[in-house]
């Protein structure tokens, strides 16, 4: 090894360092602006070290490093640009942009090795990570499009199934995998390209099927399959950098998987090959029967300004009606008059893990106020009144019980405060299709609105009290 | 197996468990940013997309070598660009409203210097 090969790997080394340590620091929202500078830090450093390698290697022509170049600025600009101008209701579709360009980015590292060397031969050990690294990058890049497509609304966010669409499905990872097995022993660019549209076939249909509700699950394994894709285009140029860094956000992506699919009591295999339930219309099981006590902003704003401590239950539906602005006003009037007031997050509340928070603090909310579910629960039974908008199963109290389509999930002990208020539109089922006995509870009144129209009647009936 | 292959493997492997090991302690509060900032970590695509053109002569090399340089650019900034703008709103106690549309200084400008970089190395 010459001296600046021994240099290039060490900066490199430093590089995977500045990752690491920049996600360790985001184990603190005090510390987790710092952790994303130390991150940009160490990606400043590596672009710079490929770029003194791809200047050393001196074979690059002119026109190579216009396109090189033309295409990072182009980049660049297009990324910078999405980056200042998204809203935060619509990170969940940015993230699945950003995870398809990266997928793409992994898949075409692969594509141009192996077309490049296919005729002079390949090692076998090689080509299985090509393979890997172009059908994992080609099915996260469409797979992720479609979900971004979906989340913004531009492809129907219900699952869509065509007759055959399984068949469809299982073909096209039949003919990807298979194709990928024949190439290891005849290496062929044909089959290559054979591959690459059964892979862009599959991560289409392996998304459309799945349900708006489903998207948190969707997005996090797609992130897990971008960082996979990084690694093993890392393997095949031989890169630790890529490596490493990938391996991290594949780490990530499984991470946040696996707490979201437990958070929504579903397997990851049951979402993305059952398929089934993924709509907003299960089949409706009966719950047992009571009154429901509807109310008025004028009572709920008496109950809510004489409380001493109040737990506001953000959710979904509080996203979609993208009320977080009303309701962070709403708590600040009632800090105003001394009331202890505290969000309960649940882990699926919004549309991506920890998007309810993003909202939230857009909306001016300190953060130490957010409270993770293990943290506000022992607090439910010493809170005046819990006010529930736009989250259904995650408050239902029949998830304890075995025997119906929640048991088991982890929910907000919403019941267990003096008094709840909900805040909803109708009496309509949750995701999971069935009745909410939290909304027969004798302690529970249903205030029957638009989330964001009842935050403002709710805002204004505290302060006409209060004056 | 090459010891460069196993090299590789035995990077990716502790990588991994590293990677479990400080993800696992990121508050829920958080995920969003993280996930957006493992996103832009996957960013580093870019170097791979960058040595494509060590070996581009041909059309196809130049494409490849233009769309994937890009995608992972966009990925990179974009992504440490939102992660910045989305932590910025993380505040510990209740501040005056300030515009949530406002571009991340920090990590904007961070990138830019990259960008100038590459030009002059050239």
């Amino acid at each position: 090894m010459s001296a600046f090969d021994w240099i290039t790997q060490l900066l490199y080394v430093a590089a995977a360092t500045c990752f690491v340590l920049g996600l360790h620091l985001m184990n603190s929202p005090a510390t987790a602006r710092r952790g994303n500078q130390v991150s940009t830090a160490g990606m400043i450093l590596a672009v710079a070290t490929t770029l003194a390698l791809v200047a050393h290697a001196g074979t690059v022509t002119t026109t190579g490093w216009i396109v090189m170049l033309a295409g990072t600025l182009v980049g660049s600009g297009a990324g910078l640009y999405a980056a200042r101008t998204v809203e935060m209701t619509a990170m969940p579709q940015l993230v699945s942009i950003f995870n398809a360009v990266g997928g793409g980015a992994a898949a075409l590292v692969g594509i141009d090795d192996y077309v490049r060397l296919a005729s002079g031969g390949i090692a076998e050990s090689t080509t299985v990570f090509t393979i890997l690294d172009v059908l994992i990058g080609a099915v996260t890049f469409s797979g992720s499009i479609i979900a971004a497509g979906k989340l913004q609304g531009l492809i129907d966010g219900s699952p869509i199934t065509f007759p055959g669409s399984r068949a469809v499905n299982v073909a096209a990872a039949v003919i990807a995998v298979g194709g990928g097995i024949y190439m290891i022993a005849t290496p062929s660019v044909v089959v290559l390209f054979i591959i690459i549209l059964a892979a862009l076939l599959f991560g289409v249909t392996m998304v459309l099927p799945i349900g708006g509700a489903d998207m948190p699950v969707v997005i996090s394994l797609l992130n897990a399959f971008t960082g996979t894709a990084v690694a093993m285009a890392g393997f095949v140029i031989g890169n630790w950098a890529l490596i490493i860094a990938g391996a991290l956000v594949g780490a990530s992506g499984g991470i946040l998987t696996k707490l979201m699919a437990d958070a929504m009591n579903r397997s990851i295999r049951n979402i993305i090959v059952g398929g089934f339930g993924t709509g907003d219309s299960a089949p409706a099981v009966e719950g047992p029967g009571g009154d429901v006590r509807s109310i008025q902003a004028d009572d709920a704003a008496i109950q809510l300004a004489y409380a001493q401590k109040v737990i506001i239950v953000p959710g979904y539906g509080l996203a979609a009606a993208q009320a977080q602005h009303q309701v962070a006003e709403l708590a600040s009037v009632l800090e105003e008059r001394g009331v202890e007031v505290s969000y309960a997050i649940h882990p699926v509340a919004g549309r991506m893990p920890g998007h309810m928070n993003v909202l939230l603090a857009e909306a001016n909310v300190p953060y130490p106020q957010l409270k993770e579910m293990d943290e506000i629960n022992p607090e439910f039974p010493r809170t005046d009144v819990a006010l529930v908008i736009g989250a259904n199963d995650v408050t239902n109290p029949a998830a304890r019980r075995p025997g119906n389509p929640v048991s088991g999930m982890p929910i907000l002990d919403v019941d267990h405060a003096k008094s709840i208020i909900v805040i909803k539109r109708s009496m309509g089922h949750g995701y999971a299709g069935i009745d909410n006995e939290l909304y027969v509870n004798p302690k529970t009144s249903m205030f029957f609105s638009d989330a964001k129209s009842a935050l403002t009647e709710l805002t204004a009936a505290v302060k006409t009290l209060v004056s | 197996m090459t010891t460069v292959l196993l090299t590789d493997i035995t990077i990716f492997v502790l990588a991994l468990l590293v990677g479990f090991e400080v993800i696992s302690k990121v508050p829920a509060t958080l995920h969003t940013p993280l996930m957006s900032a493992a996103n832009s970590i996957h960013g580093i695509v870019l170097a791979g997309a960058m040595l494509i053109a060590v070996t581009a002569h041909d059309a196809l090399g130049y494409i490849l070598a233009f769309v994937a340089a890009a995608f992972a650019a966009m990925n990179v900034v974009g992504g440490y660009v939102v992660t910045g703008r989305m932590l910025k709103m993380f505040r510990r106690s209740r501040t005056p409203v300030a515009d949530a549309t406002a571009p991340a200084a920090v990590s904007g400008n961070g990138q830019a210097p990259a960008a100038g970089q590459r030009g002059g190395q050239s």
